[in-house]
Formats: structure tokens, sequence, C-alpha cells
């Protein structure tokens, strides 16, 4: 009897502070505007995703120091969907119904991305996406400030095939195995055909999320190398690339007898790996912490002085990367946008972010394009050196295009270089 | 001292500029072609004085102004390699010299190349390996003088198997045959890349016209396959062990808490978190107080986590699982309650990310075992801490008083406590010892994985399936059961790829306990079947 007056007291307090906090909602959302910040904060991904948090919110306090958006102050909305591809879906559709947020930074990988999809399209939300990816999706209720395959995969390969990358002759495809992986090798495959490499020089490997025994696949990579010059292409996600690295540290395996390029390795990933054995390894991207020019190096001033205030893990190094850079330009050219638009209104501001330019710590004046939802981005190579950075050693004259539908798939001919219109 | 070190080393640069400046200058402000052709010429003229410019490079100790000044920098101190004075400040508009993967291998070969005439032995055989790759046609006569000299047979033989590789692409038919034979003795895997090279076929023309030249490179390649072929066996059952040794780890702990004790324990992954953690607390503890013992911290980390994993299992065992014996489903509820209780205080502790464990230096890398087989450092050490702490618990099951209490409880309860045996406190030792022993697996994966909260939920479900596989109650079987699925894992691995292959082990298991459900090895007697 007792617990079922409790059981009813609760009820009531919980659906009263229900009602207290609707009650409560438009007085607040009068002076500010919601701003939803959905990246996993523990699990597999947390290691990747945790600083992009940081640098949104970041980006939010120096926003609001500068007097907001219109007048009014951004209020971060942090959620933690932990790694859990369910549950980002969630996550995404409490932040747009419950919170009534203007907009969502967020997501890493591409299967949390496509969860998220069909919610932001249903609620007609908006979603900054801040990681490279494998293309093959234009929605309209995303932009895309990280790289498509051809600002980041198509390059990386294309350069380890040139006399400066080794000449490459075979190539393993190594990755997590989920759809950005997949699809990107999908790509990448075509295009190698289209160079004249044949299937047997072509070897795809997977392994599952969180793994951390890579012997075998170590093994097999050196047997592989042994039929003619080698690279590898890896798309290894998340904490697996520390045992991963680990692993081709001690079993010698060189950059100058076999480079791996990554997609997904950047500073923050190879903190707390020893990266004296991986001089050479490569990684490409739109923008490495290395980069020399005036917007980057405000740019790391003010992180590091951000990771200090905020006494952030990882404070005494503080490391900047390509996804913080793009989660950093995303939430500048948002504010920019909704400016233009007078309003957060979703489709209005979609319409204002056409054609919106940011001088971008990567050194260019980047532009979104007027159609597609995607940067305009330079592309960069970097070794990996022994201070855990990237030396440059390839990089584009200036911003490419985007072309989020790869050439190298055939279903793709004659798909629009925009999103439908619904 | 180091100051000395430097000033001889300006001095020595300085006389290799004198050399050929023109080298210096392509080397450290041309293109790659010319830093290339540049450091072709340094490897061939054999002269030892370019050797720490080129060092220097590799290291990215050169530096350039503009393009006037060329700098060896040495932490603050900096030495104009053209003119061999110091420069002092250090100029502020300084850039690096740019190497790419290209540029290092062209440096380390031409290093190699110089450091063949040393006078150390050691120092002549890394230089012999490291141009087994990458030797090309201009470094032939430096190879042949260096064989000319030559008396050690090691040193000898690679160098022969390096000067066969680059003359299979001499014009003489009867030098690439010669060349092809010595190659048969190798057992690098360049070897096999050299020799498919010249097998090849596009249409109807050979990369290798002649037909006898051919069908030696067959015969050739066959032996070296054959070699590689061994090498890479012994590299799977290596790792087969390896991640046997890990499995093993995990579930000896949960051998004594299950197998013995009967304590569906789902905490055990979380004991073994608990042991990464204390490493981890340990590790810092020793980088902060007594940085230059740093490399020992794992000696202190190893008796702290057993310590910290076995206490927090007494509390364990103290508070909940002792009022839950016999009730094996509350148990199981109970103990999945804890560990999640536990996962959330590591997260509020330590935050919801990886913290990062590092190895003692001493710990990375590897020995080569056989050419191309590099067992790592890490691997072996975990391998002989399994068979470590084995050992020291088979010993104190079987020759200490505890270990007859345990024993003496576990078969028969009742008849224990007649004798006088205190079998509550024996329980609650018990427990806290098969909790430490998980503790010290937590320490060993914290040297090759991630340590994070959920560490112990990738580990919980194998440690049950070795358990229950080697037979409850059995070590002996628990020790099977592990190395079996280390080794089943791997190959399968080779065959399949590591997504199929974890999955075919699990159905593996599950059809073996459906046939065989006591496990590999059963208890006999009258005990057990009741």
């Amino acid at each position: 009897m007792q617990r079922r007056n409790f059981l009813k007291r609760m009820a009531i307090s919980a659906s009263l502070a229900a009602t207290g906090m609707a009650v409560c909602l438009p007085s607040f959302a009068a002076d500010t505007i919601k701003v939803g910040v959905l990246h996993s904060l523990s699990g597999t991904m947390a290691i990747s995703e945790t600083v992009l948090k940081d640098v949104t919110l970041m980006a939010i306090d120096e926003i609001n120091a500068k007097g907001g958006v219109m007048g009014k102050k951004l209020e971060a909305v942090v959620v933690d969907p932990a790694s859990n591809w369910p549950l980002f879906a969630e996550k995404a559709r409490q932040l747009l119904t419950q919170d009534k947020v203007a907009v969502v930074f967020g997501c890493w990988t591409s299967v949390s991305r496509k969860s998220v999809l069909p919610v932001f399209e249903e609620l007609n939300g908006l979603l900054f996406y801040p990681v490279q990816y494998e293309g093959e999706e234009l929605s309209k209720n995303v932009f895309y400030t990280g790289a498509a395959p051809n600002q980041q995969a198509i390059p990386a390969v294309e350069y380890l095939m040139s006399k400066e990358g080794g000449g490459a002759k075979r190539w393993v495809l190594l990755g997590t195995d989920y759809v950005y992986p997949r699809t990107t090798n999908k790509i990448l495959r075509a295009f190698l055909h289209s160079k004249g490499v044949a299937d047997k020089d072509i070897d795809e490997k997977y392994t599952p999320f969180g793994h951390s025994d890579y012997q075998t696949i170590v093994a097999d990579i050196k047997k592989f190398a042994a039929g003619g010059k080698t690279a590898v292409v890896s798309t290894i996600n998340g904490d697996s690339n520390v045992p991963f690295y680990k692993e081709l540290g001690n079993q010698g395996l060189k950059a100058t007898d076999v480079p791996v390029v990554a997609f997904s390795v950047g500073e923050e990933e190879l903190r707390g790996v020893d990266t004296k054995p991986l001089v050479g390894h490569l990684a490409a991207w739109n923008y490495f912490m290395s980069l020399k020019n005036p917007a980057n190096d405000e740019f790391k001033k003010k992180w590091a002085a951000y990771a200090k205030a905020k006494n952030l893990a990882g404070a005494d190094k503080p490391l900047t990367n390509d996804p913080m850079e793009a989660a950093y330009v995303g939430m500048n050219m948002w504010k920019q946008a909704v400016e233009k638009a007078k309003s957060t209104d979703v489709d209005k501001v979609i319409a204002a972010m056409a054609g919106q330019s940011f001088k971008a710590p990567d050194g260019f004046t980047i532009k979104m394009d007027e159609k597609n939802h995607h940067l305009h981005k330079p592309v960069f190579i970097g070794e990996v050196q022994g201070n855990g950075q990237f030396n440059v050693v390839w990089k584009t004259a200036g911003p490419i295009k985007a072309t989020p539908w790869s050439p190298y798939i055939p279903e793709d001919k004659g798909k629009k270089d925009e999103p439908e219109k619904k | 001292m180091r100051c000395l070190a430097a000033l001889a080393l300006s001095a020595m640069a300085w006389s290799a500029c004198a050399l050929a400046p023109e080298t210096l200058h392509d080397l450290a402000l041309g293109d790659n072609d010319a830093k290339a052709k540049a450091i072709s010429v340094a490897a061939a003229s054999g002269d030892t004085a370019y050797l720490p410019l080129l060092q220097a490079v590799l290291d990215g100790e050169v530096q350039t102004v503009g393009d006037a000044q060329i700098l060896l920098v040495k932490g603050d101190t900096a030495t104009d390699l053209l003119t061999g004075k110091a420069v002092t400040p250090l100029p502020e508009n300084r850039d690096d010299v740019v190497i790419n993967n290209r540029i290092r291998k062209e440096l380390r070969t031409a290093i190699a190349a110089l450091k063949l005439t040393a006078p150390e032995r050691a120092i002549r055989l890394a230089a012999a390996r490291e141009l087994q790759t990458g030797a090309d046609e201009e470094l032939l006569p430096a190879i042949g003088t260096a064989l000319a000299k030559e008396t050690d047979d090691e040193i000898k033989s690679l160098l022969l198997l390096t000067q066969a590789s680059i003359q299979l692409t001499s014009k003489d038919k009867n030098t690439r045959l010669a060349a092809i034979r010595t190659l048969a003795e190798s057992n690098n895997s360049t070897t096999k890349t050299l020799l498919l090279g010249v097998l090849e076929q596009n249409g109807d023309t050979f990369a290798e016209p002649d037909a006898d030249v051919r069908a030696e490179a067959e015969k050739s390649l066959h032996a070296v396959q054959g070699r590689l072929s061994a090498g890479e066996m012994v590299g799977r059952v290596f790792s087969g062990i390896s991640l046997g040794s890990i499995l093993l780890l995990a579930a000896l702990g949960l051998a004594i808490t299950y197998g013995l004790m009967g304590v569906i324990n789902m905490a055990h992954g979380e004991l073994i978190m608990i042991g990464a953690y204390t490493t981890y607390v340990v590790q810092n503890l020793f980088r902060s107080h007594f940085p230059a013992l740093f490399d020992a911290y794992l000696i202190a980390a190893v008796p702290a986590a057993f310590v910290a994993a076995g206490l927090v299992g007494m509390a364990l065992e103290r508070s909940v699982i002792r009022f839950l014996y016999g009730r094996p489903l509350e148990t199981l509820l109970a103990t999945w309650g804890i560990s999640l209780i536990l996962m959330q205080s590591v997260r509020t502790i330590f935050g919801a990310q990886n913290v990062q464990v590092e190895n003692p230096s001493w710990m990375s890398g590897g020995i080569e075992a056989i050419s191309g087989v590099v067992l790592p450092w890490s691997r072996i050490a975990i391998i002989g801490f399994a068979a470590l702490v084995l050992a020291m618990m088979w010993l104190l099951l079987t020759r200490t008083r505890l270990g007859l209490f345990v024993r003496a409880v576990t078969q028969n309860r009742t008849m224990a406590s007649c004798t006088g045996v205190p079998t509550r406190r024996v329980d609650t030792w018990a427990f806290g010892l098969g909790s430490g022993i998980a503790g010290l697996a937590g320490c060993a994966l914290s040297q090759i994985g991630n340590v994070g909260p959920d560490l112990g939920q990738s580990y919980i479900v194998d440690s049950f399936m070795v358990v229950v596989l080697g037979g409850v109650g059995q070590l002996a079987g628990t020790v099977y059961a592990a190395m079996g699925l280390g080794i089943v894992n791997k190959f399968l691995e080779a065959w399949s790829g590591a997504v199929l292959a974890k999955i075919a082990v699990l159905v593996f298991i599950i059809v073996f306990i459906q046939k065989r459900p006591q496990g590999l090895f059963a208890l006999k007697g009258r005990m057990a079947e009741t």
C-alpha cells in the first residue's frame, strides 16, 4: 500500500514537473536559442566524438561572448547517445520534439547518421554533420561539413599510386564493419578498377567495432605485401585504431615498405600511441593541426585556452583535428545563415546556407555549395611525425567541390547534385 | 658532453659539404627528385663523411632560411652547414626540410650503404638487413667492396642476397641465372616479390625473355615460398597462443568463482576492469612521483591490481553473494546489477572516455623469430605472465592449506564443515582469490587493449565460454579450452575474416555444449552425478 502511494506521488510530481517545464519553455525561448549537441560521450566512439562536443560548446561560448545570434544567446543541450546507434535516433527525436532545438550538431559514424536521418526528415529538423563520410546521400535536412570521398579518399589513393607516394600496385582495404568503410571501399574498388588494378590485387578486410586483436590482420598484410608494392587504406573507426597502430609498430611494418593511409585517424586518435615506430604512415584530411596560417593559429590558441579553462581531459596537450575544424566551421556558418535569414526557421536557414563562406582554420575561405549541402574543401595528405603531428606532403591548390554521388558507381549516374525537394 | 658531440658532428658535416656543396644544396632545398639524386650520389661515393649529414636530414635536424642558409639545428644551437660557423641567435624564419616516405627510404638505404664498412659487426649487420629492401644498381660497387672485405658469414650471406636481388635485372643471362639461384636461399618476403616480377606475363610477352631463367626462377620461388609459409604457420600459432593466454587469464578467475564455487558472477568482467584501472592509477603515480622508475611500474601494478580487485570481490561476497548461494538465478541478476553499478562508478570517477595506459618501453617492439615473423614483446610477456599466474594458482590450490580447504568445501560442504573447516570464511577467501586473478587479467589486458569502463563487457562472454567449454570445476579443462579457442579462432580468422570467425566460434561452442553439456573434461565420481 505504502509503495503504491509512493509511486502515485512520484507520478504526480513528475507530471507536475513536466507541465512546469512546458510552461517555462516559451519564456525561455524568448531570449535563448536552443542548440542540440548529439555526440557519443561514452563507448567505442567516445575517443573521437568527445572533443567534437567540446569544440561545439567552445564555438557557442565564443558566439555568445560576441552577443549571440540576432541578440539572443545560444543555449546548448548536450545528450549522450553512448555509441549506440538506435539511441542516436531516440536522442535526436528527444532534442527535436522535447527540447525544441533550432539545430543539431552531431554524429560521427555514418551508421549513426543513417539512424537519425529519418527522424530529421520526418520532423524537418536541421543536422550539421562534421565528419568525412562515404557520400551516396543527400538530404535536405543535413549539411555535410566533412569531406565527401572525392575530397579525401580518392586523392589519397591517387597519391599512393604516384611516384612520390611509393607507386603502390596492390591494395589492402581494411575497415570496421559498417556502412562507411563498406561504401568507401566499394567506391575505391571501382576507382582502382578504372586505373587498371585487378581484383586479385585488392584485399578487402573488415573487423567488428571495438576489435582489439590485430595480430592476424597485420600478419596477413605482410603476406599480401610480398606479392608486390602494397599500400593499406584504413577506414578503422574508434578506439580500435589504438591496438591496430600498436600492433603495426610492434610487428615492425614500416611506412617505407607498406604505407598505411587512414581516413578516420587524426591527432586525437594518436594521442595515446607511441608514434615513433609509425613515422611516415599517412592520413588524408582537409585540415591538420600543423597547418601554418593565421586562422589556424587563432583556432589553436582559442582551443588551448578553452580546454584549460574548462579543465578538459588532455588540456595539458591540447590537440585540434579535422572534424573539430569542420564542427567549428559548421557552427559559424549556421550562425551566419540564421542572421541572413533573420530566423531560425529550418527552411529559411537552409535557403540562407547556400553560398555561405567562412575563413576557416584550414587557411582558405571556404564556401558552402549553392546546391549540394557540402563544403568546398582543400585536401591535405600528411605523414605521421614522431611527435604525433602530421607533416603535409601533398595538397590541392585550393578548395575543391564535393561530389557526393560518386562518378565511379554506375547506379549514381544521372542523380541530381542537390537534395530532392519535398 | 652533448654540446661537444654536436660540435664534433657539425665539424664532420662541414667537411662533408666541403666535398660537394651542390649535393648539400640539392638535399636541403631541391625538390624530391633532386633530393633523391643527391642522396644516391652520397651513397655511391662511399664517403662516410656524408653519414652525419644524412642522419641529420632523416632526424629532421636540418632547416633552411630562405635560399641562402642551410642550418644544422640541435636544440638551441645552430650551425651553418655551408660555412661551418655557429649561428646565434637562431633565425626566426626557419623552414624544416620536409621529407616524405620516398626520401626517407632513400636516406635509410644510403645510410645503410655507408655503414657497410663500419668496424662494429652489429652496425654492419643492421645495415645489411636494411639494404635487403630498396637497394638499387648504383649500390652494386659499394656492396661489392663490402663483400670483398667482409669476414662475418651472416652479413656476407645477407649481402650476397642483396647483390643477387639487384643483379636480377642484369643484361647478362648467366649473371641473372646465378642471382636467381642465390635467391633460392632467401627467406625474405621481398624476394618473393622480385621473383614474381621475373615470372610476370603480359599477354604473350614475358618480363624475362629467357626460358631457362624463368624455369630457374620458378624453382627458386617454390623454395622461398615453402620457407615463407612455414614462417607464416609459426606466426599464426603464436598469435593463437597469445589470444589463448589472454582468454586463459580472463577465465582463470572465473574458473574459481564459477567453476569451483558455482557462483554465476556477471560482474567478473568488471573485476577485470578494476584491475586495468588500478594499473592506470599506479602508472600515473609512478609518472608523477618516480618518473625515473617508470619502466618498472608494472612490478608494482601487478600486486596492486590483484589486491584491489580481490578486495572488491571479497566485499561483494560478504555483502551480497553469500546470501545467494545455491540460488543461481538471483545470483545472476544481482551480480549483473553489481556490474552496472561498478561500471557507472568507474565512469563517475575516471570519466566515460578510455584512459591511456602506456607500455613500458621494454614492451614495445618485438623479436624477429624467423625472417618475416615478428613476435611482439608485449604478447610474449603476457603469455609468460599467464603461465606464471596459472602455476601460482595451481600451487595455491594443491599445496597450501587454503587450497585444501577450498577443494574440500567445493567437493562436499557439509563434510568439510563437520571436520571443522570454516566454510563461510573459505568462501570469502576463495571468491577474493578468483576476483584477484581477474584483476591480474585486467593488468595484462591494459597493456594490449583499450582501458575504458566497458572493458569487462567484451571479456565476460569469452570467459564464460572458456569455463563452460572446458568443463565446470576443472582447471585443466579451462587451460585446454582457452588455448584451443585461441588457436581455432586465429586460424578461422585467417581463413574467413575476423567477423565471421567470431560467429563461427560461438556457433561451434553452442553445438558442442548441446552435444556434451559437461564440457571437455567432466568431473568423474559420485559427487559429480548428484
